[in-house]
């Protein structure tokens, strides 16, 4: 790891202030991704304005079926959460199959979406439940959040601060890991909100996370594992690497959908 | 009494200080004035280095100094060398290429150490290898030996044309195509076996440190043979003579066979240390290790199997390429030509069996010996071979096996081998019966009702442990002995001090070992201290490779028993009045049998030093030496079975059950065995589903973290049910075998063919993918 300065905020007023005190400067939050980066020298922020204590960016509330989860909320929290189980159930079993317990004590929701990983959990459960990203400046909805492989419409300086989204009727999340890093190799998050059905994908998109607009019709029509016998997957947009290429990872698409629809009930 | 002998489930004795974090480990190690080190590596698989340019680097803050191959050859440190010569099948030896500890002109893999960075601290170090600036001028490479072999294909060293270190043979070419032309039955396959990153938990890690008062080196290691470290760099690598020369292997944490041979860094790091006059630490992270730690195994082999028309093999034919990578590593040579082909025969009576081995340089990590070495390669090339005939001739698998397992013992195979005992119906029946082999159809038209794939595969393994005898490897090109030394120490108070040359690194000696001499001597446990590890305080020895500790070490320090309870019952006579014949030891005494009089043993160990009143003319003291070379391997063998569950949608296998049927002889202490069987078959599932090193084809490692090494992990496994049968092994005084390596050795067969019986199609490779049994089932339909 190079050289760099700690700061500990205690307000996202502070933070935001820090951060754009130092021009090389990132915003650490549970610090699971972007500590190792480091640590590989593949990263070497000049400043570290640490998120983590401050209270207004941690835990969840709800209000009627109104869910707001606090970015720097590790995943053990979410996952553990009874009042937001009660809600929404896919989101704290999406949670709890985040890496491994040490990950998900420190990891954050604030901290994955920000980085958006093409192969990480949250991006597909916020797309799929279509939830807003707010941050300290402005609101975002999923839709326009997640941009590429590791790409997302934050600005330079831009700090999440919490998600919101309206609990769903029904909603399921089936993963595949990948067999070494245990991230998704393909993972389907599928919704029926007040707005309609949706179906987002993460692990396969060559992209990163994306919608899958046959799914959602089909599901639309009906909601069942088997309306989606007959709806096809292509390959030409999937990732390809050591462990899955694109015609499996369009397979894994398909089955990993009917595998939600089915745990959505 | 507390007495836990031979065949007592102790918990291991070191387990405390291992689970409470006391373990003292290289990196642990810290001295006065110690500095760090950092490697600068090749990012290229094949370079020439056209300059170094070490100035920047030598002026960063912290830096000690920065040093380079050059200044090291000028010193006259020696290459490296591989201690087991093999002649090709025209006689000439194989052709060794130089490997210098640190690149001279040429680089040929990524991670090859080219200079050292010595400074205050390892952050320091790191910063200033970044400084250090090289020119390269890259040349084409080549990652896998198909392409190695092929004309034109990039060249590795001047000193092998074409890549090819051996061509090699074993056996009788035209008996086995005699055979083959004249059987009722030839079944032919192509065998790949994957290749494989060792991983151990602890990295390796040296501290060197050079004490210019007495022109002194002390080498702490990660190693499992300090001695064979210490004879190396002193004979070879001009490093220091053996008396000026200590090395320390303290606790070790798991090797698998990488810690075996000895790397650049030790020596690397102790010439440092006199160059810059501090000790110099080196610990590599996760990624050095795998980039530079010697891999395991990846072979590709045809193989045809010949039957008459009764079912019995008639001929074996392998045609195998092994991969040793850049340079040739330690035992590289010895891997896929002793330890593989001699195993051939399997647990069969083959008339007729003749390999050719070819081993081939490539841009990649040396290759050397992993967990089994050799052993599973034959295995899983018989196993595999073996359940692919059952199935074309449309016999039970286990029906084919029986036809043709080794009946009688001793038993010589065709290459060279001679099998002492054994007894593999015993296993196999045993295996079957815990598998409740006879159920299957019935559970399989279960699985098909859910959707799902079952099937069912054993394999029937054998193994040669407990490598040996001397003359025999010494004549088959081994640079070693491979016997071993123990000294039985026994204090004033009689308390007694084990020194071995095996060396401990997850094996559990410290409590099997003493074992031993507790059950013979009757004295509690906790009176005996194994001490290993450190040539200062342990006689030369050969250390721990090839589950030889047991069989070999053991067996050195029964013959120091025998010696020390020779002498104990002399003085014991002598105080008792009594004959020494009639003295017999039990429960910590020397008694006089059939009668009540006995002294304890701690008086005759108190008499024996203050030689107050000993047998006239002798010697005061009770301490004894013994080296124990054996007579014969040893061949531990059983049978597994795998039963798995596949989702056809997936391509996923989930494993229902395995089962592990061993015989390795007599058993010191279950729970440890069992927990060496657990390990190997972890290691060994992990090869057949999981793991894979892949290299792209400039030779850059694409697995080179956890990331993308698929390691196995407790969820991937299921609960093991093992079982142990017992033919003694006659060839050493306790009759026992080794049991160290098995579990890796015997499982990955017995899973491929699980899986291959329930997909219904033959034409599927390690690692067994979710993504490559779901291609197999598509490509068969
Ligand atoms: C072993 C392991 C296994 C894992 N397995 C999985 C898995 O299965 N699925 C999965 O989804 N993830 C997995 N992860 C990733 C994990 O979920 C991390 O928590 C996540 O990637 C990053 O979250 P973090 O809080 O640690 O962020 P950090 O590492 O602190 O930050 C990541 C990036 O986001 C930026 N950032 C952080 N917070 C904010 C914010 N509020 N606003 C703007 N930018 C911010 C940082 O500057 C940095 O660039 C795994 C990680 C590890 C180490």
């Amino acid at each position: 790891m190079y050289a760099t300065s700690y700061h500990r905020a205690s307000s996202v007023e502070e933070a935001v202030q820090l951060r754009s005190a130092h021009e090389e400067g990132k915003y650490l939050s549970g610090g699971m991704t972007l500590i190792s980066t480091m640590k590989q020298r593949l990263a070497a922020p000049s400043d570290l304005v640490d998120l983590r204590h401050i209270p207004a960016l941690r835990g969840i509330s709800i209000e009627g079926r109104r869910v707001k989860i606090g970015a720097a909320t590790p995943h053990a929290d979410v996952a553990a959460s009874r009042e937001l189980r009660a809600l929404c159930p896919a989101i704290c079993d999406l949670a709890s199959h985040i890496g491994d317990p040490h990950v998900r004590q420190m990891g954050t929701i604030g901290g994955s979406i920000a980085n958006n990983d093409p192969a990480a959990d949250y991006p597909a459960g916020l797309l799929g439940l279509g939830a807003t990203i707010v941050t300290d400046r402005r609101s975002i909805s999923a839709d326009d959040f997640f941009v590429g492989l590791f790409e997302t419409a934050l600005e330079e300086e831009e700090m999440v601060t919490a998600v919101t989204f309206e609990a769903p009727e029904k909603a399921g999340y089936a993963k595949f890991n990948n067999p070494a890093s245990r991230f998704a190799m393909t993972g389907v998050f599928v919704a029926k909100t007040v707005s309609g059905v949706r179906v987002a994908v993460t692990g396969a998109g060559s992209d990163g996370v994306f919608r899958h607009p046959g799914f959602e019709q089909a599901l639309t029509s009906s909601w069942s594992a088997d309306a989606l016998a007959n709806v096809s997957v292509d390959p030409s947009s999937l990732l390809s690497d050591l462990h899955a290429n694109a015609e499996y990872r369009a397979n894994l698409v398909k089955v990993m959908a009917k595998r939600a629809v089915a745990a959505a009930g | 009494m507390g007495v836990e002998g031979i065949g007592a489930r102790v918990t291991r004795k070191e387990d405390k200080r291992f689970l409470t974090g006391k373990g003292r480990y290289t990196d642990d190690m810290t001295v006065p004035g110690m500095k760090y080190a950092y490697f600068v590596r090749s990012p290229h698989a094949h370079a020439k280095i056209v300059n170094i340019d070490l100035s920047a680097a030598k002026s960063m803050p912290g830096v000690i100094d920065v040093l380079d191959g050059k200044e090291l050859q000028a010193d006259g440190i020696g290459n490296l060398i591989c201690g087991w010569m093999i002649h090709s099948k025209d006689g000439s030896p194989m052709k060794m290429g130089a490997w210098r500890p640190l690149a001279v002109d040429t680089v040929r893999y990524v991670g090859d150490a080219i200079a050292i960075v010595v400074a205050d601290t390892s952050g320091e170090a790191r910063d200033a290898a970044e400084a250090v600036v090289i020119d390269y001028e890259v040349l084409p490479a080549v990652a896998d030996v198909t392409a190695a072999m092929r004309a034109g294909a990039p060249q590795l060293h001047p000193e092998a044309p074409g890549n090819l270190i051996f061509d090699w043979q074993i056996g009788d070419p035209d008996a086995a195509d005699r055979a083959i032309a004249s059987a009722a039955h030839v079944t032919e396959i192509d065998i790949v076996n994957n290749r494989l990153s060792p991983n151990p938990m602890e990295p390796r890690a040296t501290l060197g440190i050079y004490d210019s008062a007495e022109d002194h080196y002390t080498c702490y290691t990660t190693s499992q043979n300090p001695h064979v470290a210490r004879l190396v760099m002193s004979a070879f690598y001009n490093v220091a003579p053996e008396n000026k020369l200590r090395v320390i292997a303290p606790d070790v944490g798991g090797g698998f066979g990488s810690k075996i041979y000895i790397y650049p860094e030790e020596i690397v790091c102790l010439w440092a240390s006199k160059k810059t006059n501090v000790p110099v630490k080196w610990t590599s992270d996760r990624t050095e290790a795998f980039l530079t730690d010697a891999h395991g195994r990846d072979h590709i082999s045809k193989v045809r199997m010949a039957f008459d028309a009764d079912h019995r093999i008639t001929a074996l034919k392998v045609d195998t390429i092994a991969n040793l990578g850049a340079y040739m590593s330690l035992f590289s040579s010895a891997v896929p030509t002793y330890l593989y082909a001699t195993l051939l025969s399997g647990q069969y009576a083959i008339p007729t069996i003749h390999a050719n081995v070819r081993t081939v340089y490539t841009n990649t990590v040396p290759v050397d010996a992993y967990r089994g070495a050799g052993r599973p390669e034959a295995t899983y090339l018989l196993e595999r071979t073996i359940e692919t005939a059952a199935r074309e001739l449309g016999l039970s698998p286990a029906e084919l096996r029986r036809k043709n397992f080794i009946r009688s013992f001793p038993y010589q195979t065709p290459v060279i081998m001679n099998y002492d005992a054994g007894n593999y119906e015993a296993s196999l029946d045993a295996a079957m019966q815990a598998a409740d082999w006879n159920g299957f159809a019935a559970r399989r038209s279960g699985s098909e009702a859910r959707g799902k794939k079952r099937g069912i595969g054993m394999s029937c393994y054998i193994e040669a442990c407990g490598i040996a005898p001397s003359a025999a490897v010494g004549s088959l090109g081994a640079g070693v002995g491979l016997w071993e030394s123990a000294e039985v120490r026994v204090n004033a108070v009689g308390t007694i001090e084990v020194l071995t040359g095996s060396h401990s690194h997850g094996q559990g000696h410290e409590t099997t070992f003493a074992q031993l001499v507790a059950g013979r001597l009757g004295v509690p446990i906790e009176s005996i201290n194994i001490v290993h590890g450190d040539t200062d305080k342990v006689q030369m020895g050969m250390g721990t490779y090839g589950s030889r500790s047991g069989a070999v070490g053991m067996s050195a320090i029964v013959k120091a028993l025998d010696k020390v309870e020779a002498k104990a019952k002399k003085i014991a006579a002598h105080l008792m009045e009594a004959s020494e014949e009639d003295i017999v030891i039990e429960n910590g005494e020397l008694k006089v049998a059939g009668t009540d009089k006995a002294v304890p043993w701690f008086q005759v160990a108190l008499a024996s030093y203050t030689a107050h009143n000993l047998p006239s003319g002798m010697e005061p003291g009770l301490k004894e030496t013994a080296f124990y070379d054996p007579s014969n391997f040893t061949f531990p063998a059983g049978c597994y079975i795998a039963e798995v569950e596949v989702d056809p949608e997936t391509g996923e296998t989930d494993i229902i059950q395995f089962v592990a049927a061993d015989d390795f002889g007599n058993i010191i202490n279950p729970l440890i065995v069992e927990g060496q069987v657990h390990g190997g078959l972890a290691q060994g599932i992990g090869q057949a589903l999981l793991e894979a090193v892949h290299y792209d084809e400039n030779g850059q490692l694409l697995t080179a973290s956890f990331m993308d090494y698929a390691m196995p992990r407790a969820d991937d496994l299921p609960s093991f049910k093992l079982s142990h049968q017992n033919t003694p092994c006659p060839s050493n005084p306790l009759g026992i075998k080794g049991c160290g390596e098995a579990g890796a050795i015997g499982s990955p067969p017995a899973l491929i063919n699980a899986i291959t019986d329930a997909i219904g199609t033959n034409r599927l490779t390690m690692p067994a993918t979710s993504m490559k049994v779901w291609q197999a089932i598509h490509a068969a339909h």
